[in-house]
């Protein structure tokens, strides 16, 4: 069915394209992360960075090119030479290879930090009740939030908002972890506690796909860089080597702005 | 060297001249309104508790009466029938014109379009006769064989036809608050939900509507308390509720004023209990909101009770 190497990467893309309407967000995006590697995804804002990451978990549809998540194509099956999209069921299920954080949080308001974090290990996956019960309360003691377990998210901080939302990703056990500008929101202190989640999850050998402007966060966890701008991938390489050294000249322009 | 607060305390303690011990603002008018107030109820008292006519005995005779009971009984059996038609069906319209199939779309705004321009009491009257216009109901292929037959007289009963006008308008209304509700919710809750691999239906079941409720509630609580009142229109078909009791009782006795007593209060007894269950649903539908946490949301709602809060 698919390539057979798509295997070996943990997020693939051929020549993705989206439309919004007329306008024409990602113009042919090729892309590939391996397993267990680091990717930050940058570019000025408009260029499709959201739009790529929500492709990758399918809250769009691509228009399109062909995208594999863990080798598998995503949001069609391949038949005779034709491709047939799959019912809302199997998006359901292929969404939770990925786990997804996003910009503003979006913790279920009418729940605290644990029953966010239980809700679809239990709806979902049917996972017994003291067991996530169990699981979540680790989560939530991995991102340092054990003794707000029972806090509502409006009682919470920014910064406490996003971990319990990793949490809550967490919890799912996903193989790869997008994060849609984690810390844009936050207040500039509160920034670098969620970091630090990420620093951790990225040493645990999590795959990660991020999104940001946190140029050191890309220079010290990313393993590479993707530079974006108007709906393609300009430049891509080893996270150090290009942004130290960008080649193309919207790269340096964006990275000249950003210092 | 002393310094010079030292040497000269401030006048403010020696004297009280603290804000705290201000003259508070005088208000006249609220003076004037309470004595208007007083006066008017001392008339009202007269013309009513103190007042012959009003035949309070007769009140206190027919208060608990079998035929007002037994009124009462369908009055209520009415309101929980028809609202619970009117939730279940206005949900189900609420979320199909949400949808993404533009028929499906289509088909429940029509709906709302149907039963919204025409008067309760005209659909009340509909569906009374329909057993004139439709002998039988059928359930089959259209135009080809039935497989089940109703006789409409018998189905359409007045019970029947009274809870389904007043259940499928209801129904048209409660969409529209339903459709609010589900549209106060943030988008991100939505994607939230479906990035945790949810179905659509569990998105809306967990995340969604629990959320859309603190908008739904009070609007519902405010349509379940117009429904009782709004039974009473099946006196038209002819059907024993609370005031049709009261009349077939005044017909014969003649004492109009104090059976219409009698019905007013059980409406305002009724409405009452409701107002309070209507409170206990909000309370438990407002965690999470700015800080309030379960066990706070009892007190919050005291306070703003006792201080006369408008909730
Ligand atoms: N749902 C949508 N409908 C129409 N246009 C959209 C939608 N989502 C994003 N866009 C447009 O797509 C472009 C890229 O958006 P986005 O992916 O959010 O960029 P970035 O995350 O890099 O800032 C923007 O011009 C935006 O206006
Ligand atoms: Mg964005």
């Amino acid at each position: 069915m698919s390539d057979t190497d798509t295997g070996n990467h943990a997020v693939r893309l051929e020549a993705v394209h989206k439309r919004f309407g007329d306008v024409e967000v990602l113009r042919g995006v090729d892309l590939t992360i391996s397993r267990g590697s680091v990717a930050c995804v940058i570019g000025p804002s408009g260029s499709g960075k959201s739009t790529l990451l929500r492709c990758i978990n399918q809250l769009e549809t691509i228009q399109r090119g062909r995208l594999w998540v863990g080798g598998e194509l995503v949001g069609v099956r391949e038949r005779q030479g034709r491709l047939y999209r799959l019912p809302p069921k199997l998006v359901a299920r292929q969404r939770l290879r990925c786990g997804m954080v996003f910009q503003n949080f979006n913790l279920f308001a009418h729940m605290t930090a644990l029953e966010n974090v239980m809700e679809a290990p239990v709806g979902v996956k049917k996972v017994p009740k003291t067991e996530a019960l169990a699981l979540s309360r680790d989560l939530l003691g991995k991102v340092g939030l054990a003794k707000h377990a029972d806090k509502y998210p409006s009682q919470l901080s920014g910064g406490q908002q996003q971990r319990v939302a990793i949490a809550r990703a967490l919890a799912m056990s996903p193989e790869i972890m997008l994060f849609d500008e984690p810390t844009s929101a936050l207040d500039p202190e509160l920034v670098g506690e969620v970091l630090e989640v990420m620093r951790a999850l990225a040493a645990d050998g999590m795959t990660m796909v991020v999104v940001t402007h946190e140029i050191g966060f890309a220079r010290d966890v990313a393993d590479t860089v993707h530079f974006m701008d108007e709906g393609v991938v300009v430049e891509e390489g080893p996270a150090r080597s290009l942004l130290a050294d960008p080649r193309h000249q919207r790269t340096k322009t964006f990275l000249s702005h950003l210092r | 060297m002393p310094t010079r607060e030292s040497q000269a305390p401030s006048p403010s303690l020696t004297t009280g001249m603290e804000p705290e011990n201000a003259i508070p603002v005088r208000h006249p008018g609220r003076w004037a309104a309470a004595v208007a107030v007083a006066v008017m109820s001392a008339m009202l008292w007269n013309a009513t508790v103190n007042n012959p006519r009003m035949e309070w005995a007769i009140v206190g005779q027919y208060l608990f009466d079998p035929q007002i009971l037994a009124g009462l009984r369908m009055t209520l059996l009415l309101t929980v029938l028809a609202m619970a038609v009117g939730l279940v069906l206005g949900t189900v319209v609420a979320v199909m014109r949400m949808s993404e199939n533009p028929l499906v779309r289509t088909a429940a705004q029509l709906y709302v379009w149907l039963f919204r321009s025409t008067p309760l009491i005209v659909q009340l009257l509909f569906w009374f006769y329909l057993a004139a216009v439709m002998p039988t109901l059928g359930l089959g292929i259209p135009f080809g064989p039935e497989w089940i037959t109703f006789d409409t007289s018998l189905l359409i009963s007045q019970i029947t036809a009274a809870v389904l006008g007043l259940g499928l308008c209801e129904a048209a209304y409660t969409a529209e608050i339903v459709r609010a509700g589900i549209l106060s919710v943030s988008k991100g809750q939505f994607e939230a939900g479906e990035a945790l691999g949810m179905s659509p239906r569990r998105v809306l079941a967990r995340i969604v509507l629990p959320q859309a409720m603190r908008v739904i509630v009070p609007p519902i609580g405010n349509s379940t308390i117009s429904m009782l009142k709004t039974t009473a229109l099946v006196l038209v078909i002819a059907l024993p509720d609370l005031l049709t009791a009261a009349q077939a009782i005044y017909s014969q006795n003649l004492a109009q004023i104090p059976l219409l007593t009698v019905a007013t209060a059980w409406y305002v007894f009724i409405v009452t209990v409701l107002t309070l269950v209507q409170n206990r649903i909000e309370r438990k539908f407002s965690a999470g909101v700015a800080g309030v946490t379960r066990s706070r949301v009892r007190r919050r709602t005291l306070t703003a009770a006792l201080s006369g809060g408008f909730r």
